[in-house]
Formats: structure tokens, C-alpha cells, sequence
């Protein structure tokens, strides 16, 4: 009797995180992670019967038939409800008992470990070009640097620039690849009718870009919340659209080709007597080109790395993190939150420009199809799942995102274990969505949700993320 | 019209009609400077709505707020300035503003009236510091070079800053809350959050303290110090203060002068010992119809 007593109070009590681990007999737990596992499976058997149990197949004669596939749904239905015992019987309390842990201060080890994570992880990124090529020669590091390497770097800067958007100023923006657009336009427009050079052409498509920032801003001021991420979504697509149809001078679909590769310095990276290769006395590869753009993908990243940090701790960035905490508050100390939100739309959308610029000049090609909501969403995702405001999360986010998809295109191995004709790329959504839920089950505030304040006047002391609000535009 | 020389705010003939309702009514009142005057009145009276006008956060549907700087003969101005459609004017040693022309955070930096509000508006997931120092965003902006110097840490902000630090230390200090500097301003107790909502304001220098229920949800102890805190930012800084209160015993100690507002109307100004025994302010207060039945019920009540 007092076992099925206490069982009654302890599976239907909120699941809080701070939650303290009560000890529960083990009978009365394994009931209910039956109970939990048998609703598990009455649900994924009610959901998958229409998809997964019938097929309709076209047969020899051209007709469509009906098809049953009960082994599968079977297996399915049986795979969610032993998933879920499994869950509610160890990872459950696991979480819960980390939740209660991470209560407490942490320790000195993961202190030191965060001081020195920074500056290791940075000397990493710096050495990664020379440790590629010593691991798998010149024909292998190109693929490695160009696709792992400057790809998610252009992501990790383009993460930080809408995090300054919408993790310190709390605008949730769902057009932001319009700024990266815009940058990439200008540079390849530009760089094809005046011929002007890459180093003058970056910072003029930033601030063209952070022009564009300025128009979107101005009518979206009054927006909050979902009306604000409705209108940026809608501004994202105007721009793309514009391009599609502007056919006159953005060629539409076909998109602009033969766009001007940045030179060193002024020497071009060929294979002629003038290039990169002879000048240095070298023997030409294409891979003296992507080191180079390695670099500069690198210079940009930290650039605005160095300038969001920067920010924070000037007015302006103090400003932003007020504007996210409370905007009625700063206008009654006198902030112009106008200017204040025009600002940190049009420094991230700069940032996105860079991005774009050196995105055109990377590929030499570009069209509308690199700019469809899917990237805002991406961009956006690392910057909600690295933990808004957080920079170390985002660049985190970033690598796990953008090197996770990279990689699937690696995984040939599994070909021998499902068949020939499994594709793992085809699988590189679900594998994102998986991992979203798992993120946002174990940390919903992101990777690292907790804020590092600007200034202290005894000690630093990082502030939880329950206090951090989120902005609501 | 002349406005007497003492006078830091007038309101002449504030209305706000929000549709068919008249919040305040034609409400005309002077705060004179360097006194510390209770608006008060029973809930609804439309005293917060007069407060969201003062401040700028409402737009006045009539009305005219001037406030003023420096010399009191800057006064004379006020036809003037009304007239001319500008929002502020300096003549005659002083600065005359125009509140209800003004937008909200210009009132703050421009006319430096500061205000705190009923529910606490802190900056939660911020800390004590930050809160203060965000409340000197004008000059420390001025100081960065409106951020293009201080990006590159070409200016004198530096400088600037460890002066807004200290002046947010010497405010912390005073509110009691320098061994706290370092905690968020959402883990603050009640009290303590009440306290830095002031110290914020008056981090933005004003000549005018608008407290909205400052002592709300306070204990006795608690509203004793609140008194003190009021009574020292007058004597030590000057700070007029206008506030909203509930807490009879914060007003009748600590104000020189009090203003009471029934249905946006005003029903007594005046010291707070006149207003105390004012038969009108009791029959409000009371919730009855007239001044005869004052007596009925303070009868019954013993």
C-alpha cells in the first residue's frame, strides 16, 4: 500500500529542474518507466501506422497499390517505447542529479579550465592550416581546410555578428542572410564593373550592408517579439526575391561567375611568372590561395570577436543588454532606444557584409540560392543552441553545426554496414533535429547559458541564466 | 500669470483622456524646488497617469509641464517658449523646458527629471554595477566618443568610466549595497531592489526625483529608511522629489508638501497637517459620498 501510495505522488509531480532526487523505491520507478514506455509506444504506433505502415506502390501493370509493412512499424513502435524506459530509468536521473549539482559553486578545475579554453582554442585555429597538411599531405588538406575550415569559420563570424542582434540586444532577427546577401552583391558587383580590389571592396560591403541594417531597422522599430521575427523573415525574403528578379543587374538565378579572387597583397594567386607561387619561389598549388583565405576568414572572425567584447563593455553594448533586461527602464534613464536598436541592427548586419564579401570572393560564384531563409535559420539555431549572448558557445555551436553536416559527408563507412545506396547526407536533417531536441531537453538556455558581467568593482561573479532575460524585442 | 520663484515644476491644466475616459482632469500643481511633494490619493486616482505624463511616457491630451534649470526669472519665458513651438529654451541664467513637447528619454538627459516605477523595473540579469552604470549611458557615450573613439580605446574613456564607477560606488554606499555590487540586481531582496531603483535614478543627476510608490511592500524598518534616504538626497544634493505613496506614515513625516487627487481631480494641496485634517481628502480616502457622513463614520469607527 505505501509503495503504490508514494508511487502516485512521484510520477506525476512537476518535473523541475532543481528538483530534489527523492529515493524512490525501485519498484514503484521501473512502474512508472513501464507506464511512461507503454504511452511512448501507444503514441509512436498511432503516429507511424499512416506513415510508416502502409506504402503505396506502383507495380509492374501501372497500378498503385497498398502495401503493409508491419515488421518495420513493429520495430519502430518497439525501438520509442524501450528508448523511453531507457530514459526515464537512466538518463532522467542523471540529468536531475546534474541540475542539482550545478546548484552549487563549480569547481576551481573547471574555472582554470574555462581561463585556459579561450587561448588554447585559438592557438589551435591558428596552427590548424600546418597540423592539416602535416596530417594528411597537400591533396587531402585542401578539402580539409576549405570545407571544415574556412566553412565554419564564415559560420562562427556570422553566429557572433547576430549575436550581437539577438543575443545582447534581444531582437530576434529572422533575415539575416539579407545583410550576408548584400555583402556578397556588393562585392561581386562591384569587384566585375569598377574592378576595384578586395581590401577596398570588404569594408565598403559592410557598410553597405550595415545600410541595409539601418532601412530594415527604422520600420521594425516599434515591432516586438513575433511580430519583429515575422517582419525580418519577411525583409530576409524581399531582398532574396529582388535579387531573383533584378535579372538586369544580378543576372537572377543564373547567378554572377567569374568574381575576382582576393590577391596577396597584390599578387595574384596562378600559376603564372607574376603569381603567388613564382614570386616566393614556390611551386604552384591551389592550396597557397585557401591558407591564404584561411587566414583571412580567421582575421574577420576575431575582428568581430575583439569588437563584440569591446562593445560590451563600452556604453553602446551596455545599452543593448539593458535594451534586451527592460526597454522601458533604459528610456526612463534617458537611453534613445531608437538609435540604441539602430546600432545593433546595423553593427550585426556589418558584420554579416564582411562575411558575404569574403563568402563571393572565396567562391568566385555566387546566386540567390546561397540565401535562402534555411541559412538565417542555421545562423540562428547556432546562435539560440551555443547559448544567445554567449561567444564561446556560439563559435562552439558553430563547429558542432556546421563541421557536424561537413562530416556526414565523410561517413562512407556506413555504406558498408546499410547498403550501397545509403546516402548519409540524406539524413543530415534529422541527425539536426535530433540533436536540437537533445540540446534543448539537457540545456534549454543553449550551451553556455550563464552571462559574464561587463565590469565588477570586488569580484566577477557569472550570473545565471535564470535571471538573464531573453528579449522580447 | 507669473509663476512664483521657488517653483522647479509647473502643471497648468493637465488632462489625459484615454477614449472616453478622463484619467486626470485639468490638474494644475507646482513643485517648488529643493521640497520633497507627496501625490497621493486612493487607487485610480489617475496619480501614476500624471507621473507617465511628467516623465514623458504619455503624451498629455492638454496640458502644459515646464520645468526649469538655473535662475527662477527664466519664468518670464514661458509665454514665450509656449509660443515659439521649441522644446526648450536658455535665456536669462536658466533653462526653461516644455516637458509635454518632449519624448521620454529626452526629458531624462535633456530636463533630468528621473523617475522610478511601481512595479520595479531593474535590469535583472545585470549586475548592481551595471545597473548603476547604465543609468550614466549620456555622458559615458559622450566620453566614448559615441563609441567610435572607445572601440579603438583612442579617448579619455577610460577615465570616464572609473568616475561613473565611482560614482556608482558612492551610491552603493549609501543605499547600503556595496558588498553586493557584484550580484545581479534580480537576487537582490525587495527592499534592496527598491533602494537601487533610487540610486539608479539618481545616477542620472536629476533635478527632479519622481518615485512611484517607493515604499511599497516595505516593513516599518524598511520605510524608516527609505525616510532617511529621501530626507539625505534632499539635503545633501538639493534633488527636488516628487513621489506617489500609500504609506501614510512616509508621507506625513518626510513631505513639505502634499497634493491630492481624487477621479483625476485635484481635492486638496497644501502642508501635509492642512491636508491630514481636510474634511474632502477624508470622505475620498473613507470612499464616501460627502463630508457629513465623514463624521457618521469616523463615529462608528471610534
Amino acid at each position: 500500500m505505501s509503495a503504490v501510495g508514494r508511487e502516485s505522488e512521484h510520477p506525476h509531480a512537476p518535473r523541475g529542474p532543481a528538483r530534489p532526487v527523492l529515493p524512490a523505491p525501485a519498484r514503484s520507478r521501473l512502474a512508472s518507466a513501464v507506464r511512461d514506455s507503454a504511452v511512448t509506444a501507444a503514441l509512436a504506433f498511432g503516429l507511424f501506422l499512416p506513415l510508416i505502415g502502409f506504402e503505396t506502390v506502383t507495380n509492374i501493370r501501372n497500378e498503385v497499390t497498398l502495401q503493409t509493412r508491419w515488421p518495420l512499424l513493429f520495430a519502430i513502435t518497439a525501438a520509442m517505447g524501450f528508448g523511453r524506459m531507457f530514459y526515464t530509468l537512466t538518463l532522467e536521473p542523471a540529468i536531475r542529479r546534474r541540475a542539482l549539482r550545478a546548484a552549487g559553486a563549480p569547481s576551481a578545475w573547471r574555472a582554470r579550465a574555462g581561463r585556459l579554453f579561450v587561448p588554447s582554442a585559438i592557438a589551435f585555429i591558428i596552427l590548424y592550416p600546418a597540423v592539416v597538411l602535416l596530417l594528411t599531405g597537400a591533396s587531402g588538406a585542401l578539402k580539409w581546410i576549405d570545407n571544415f575550415g574556412i566553412q565554419i569559420l564564415i559560420y562562427v563570424m556570422l553566429g557572433w555578428g547576430l549575436n550581437i542582434v539577438v543575443g545582447l540586444a534581444g531582437l530576434l532577427d529572422l533575415g539575416y542572410v539579407a545583410f550576408y546577401a548584400v555583402g556578397a552583391y556588393s562585392y561581386a558587383l562591384l569587384a566585375k564593373t569598377f574592378g576595384l580590389a578586395f581590401w577596398i571592396l570588404l569594408p565598403l560591403a559592410g557598410i553597405l550592408a550595415s545600410f541595409w541594417g539601418i532601412l530594415l531597422g527604422f520600420p521594425v522599430l516599434r515591432l516586438r517579439g513575433d511580430y519583429l521575427a515575422i517582419v525580418t523573415l519577411a525583409f530576409g525574403e524581399i531582398i532574396r526575391i529582388v535579387i531573383v528578379n533584378w535579372v538586369d543587374l544580378t543576372n537572377g538565378y543564373a547567378g554572377i561567375g567569374g568574381i575576382p579572387r582576393p590577391t596577396f597583397f597584390g599578387i595574384p594567386f596562378s600559376a603564372d611568372d607574376d603569381g603567388f607561387a613564382a614570386v616566393f619561389g614556390l611551386e604552384f598549388s591551389p592550396l597557397h590561395r585557401t591558407i591564404f583565405l584561411y587566414y583571412i576568414i580567421l582575421a574577420l572572425a576575431l575582428l568581430t570577436a575583439y569588437v563584440t567584447v569591446r562593445l560590451r563593455r563600452l556604453p553602446v553594448g551596455r545599452a543593448w543588454e539593458a535594451l534586451r533586461e527592460d526597454e522601458i527602464a533604459c528610456r526612463s534613464l534617458g537611453i534613445n532606444t531608437t538609435n540604441t536598436k539602430l546600432t545593433a541592427f546595423a553593427m550585426g548586419a556589418m558584420f554579416a557584409g564582411f562575411a558575404g564579401s569574403f563568402f563571393a570572393a572565396r567562391q568566385g560564384f555566387i546566386s540567390p540560392e546561397s540565401f535562402t531563409f534555411i541559412e538565417s535559420a542555421t545562423i540562428l539555431s547556432i546562435v539560440v543552441l551555443g547559448g544567445m549572448g554567449s561567444q564561446i558557445g556560439v563559435a562552439i555551436a558553430a563547429v558542432v553545426m556546421i563541421g557536424g553536416t561537413e562530416i556526414m559527408r565523410e561517413l562512407d563507412f556506413l555504406k558498408d554496414v546499410f547498403g550501397q545506396t545509403f546516402d548519409p547526407t540524406q539524413y543530415r536533417m534529422l541527425l539536426f533535429g535530433f540533436a536540437m531536441v537533445v540540446i534543448m531537453v539537457v540545456r534549454p538556455r543553449g550551451l553556455i547559458s550563464t552571462r559574464e558581467p561587463s565590469v565588477f568593482l570586488h569580484e566577477r561573479k557569472t550570473i545565471s541564466a535564470e535571471l538573464v532575460k531573453e528579449g522580447r524585442g | 500669470m507669473a509663476v512664483a520663484a521657488n517653483t522647479l515644476l509647473h502643471v497648468e491644466h493637465l488632462t489625459m483622456r484615454f477614449g472616453g475616459l478622463v484619467a486626470v482632469d485639468d490638474l494644475s500643481f507646482d513643485v517648488n524646488e529643493g521640497e520633497i511633494t507627496a501625490l497621493i490619493g486612493p487607487n485610480g486616482a489617475g496619480k501614476t497617469t500624471v507621473f507617465n505624463c511628467i516623465t514623458g511616457f504619455y503624451h498629455p491630451s492638454e496640458g502644459r509641464l515646464g520645468l526649469r534649470h538655473g535662475d527662477a526669472a527664466v519664468w518670464e519665458t514661458l509665454e514665450a517658449l509656449t509660443a515659439s513651438g521649441a522644446r526648450y529654451r536658455s535665456q536669462h541664467g536658466g533653462t526653461l523646458f516644455l516637458l509635454e513637447r518632449m519624448p521620454d528619454y529626452l526629458i531624462t538627459h535633456r530636463a533630468r527629471v528621473a523617475r522610478t516605477f511601481q512595479n520595479i523595473r531593474l535590469f535583472p540579469g545585470m549586475t548592481v554595477l551595471e545597473n548603476l552604470l547604465v543609468a550614466q549611458h549620456n555622458p559615458l557615450m559622450r566620453a566614448s566618443g559615441y563609441t567610435l573613439l572607445g572601440i579603438f580605446g583612442l579617448s579619455s574613456y577610460g577615465a570616464a568610466e572609473r568616475a561613473a564607477i565611482e560614482k556608482a560606488r558612492a551610491w552603493l554606499d549609501r543605499v547600503g549595497l556595496l558588498d553586493r555590487a557584484d550580484d545581479p540586481a534580480g537576487d537582490l531582496p525587495y527592499g534592496a531592489q527598491r533602494r537601487l531603483e533610487i540610486a539608479r535614478a539618481m545616477c542620472t543627476d536629476p533635478v527632479l526625483l519622481c518615485l512611484d510608490e517607493p515604499a511599497a511592500g516595505l516593513n516599518p524598518r524598511e520605510s524608516a529608511e527609505l525616510n532617511e534616504l529621501l530626507l539625505s538626497i534632499r539635503a545633501d544634493l538639493g534633488t527636488s522629489v516628487l513621489l506617489i505613496e500609500h504609506d501614510m506614515s512616509v508621507v506625513m513625516e518626510i513631505s513639505d508638501h502634499v497634493i491630492v487627487l481624487d477621479y483625476g481631480v485635484k481635492i486638496a494641496d497644501g502642508p501635509p497637517q492642512a491636508v491630514r485634517n481636510d474634511a474632502k481628502v477624508i470622505a475620498a480616502y473613507l470612499g464616501v459620498a460627502d463630508e457629513e457622513e465623514v463624521a457618521e463614520v469616523e463615529a462608528e469607527v471610534g
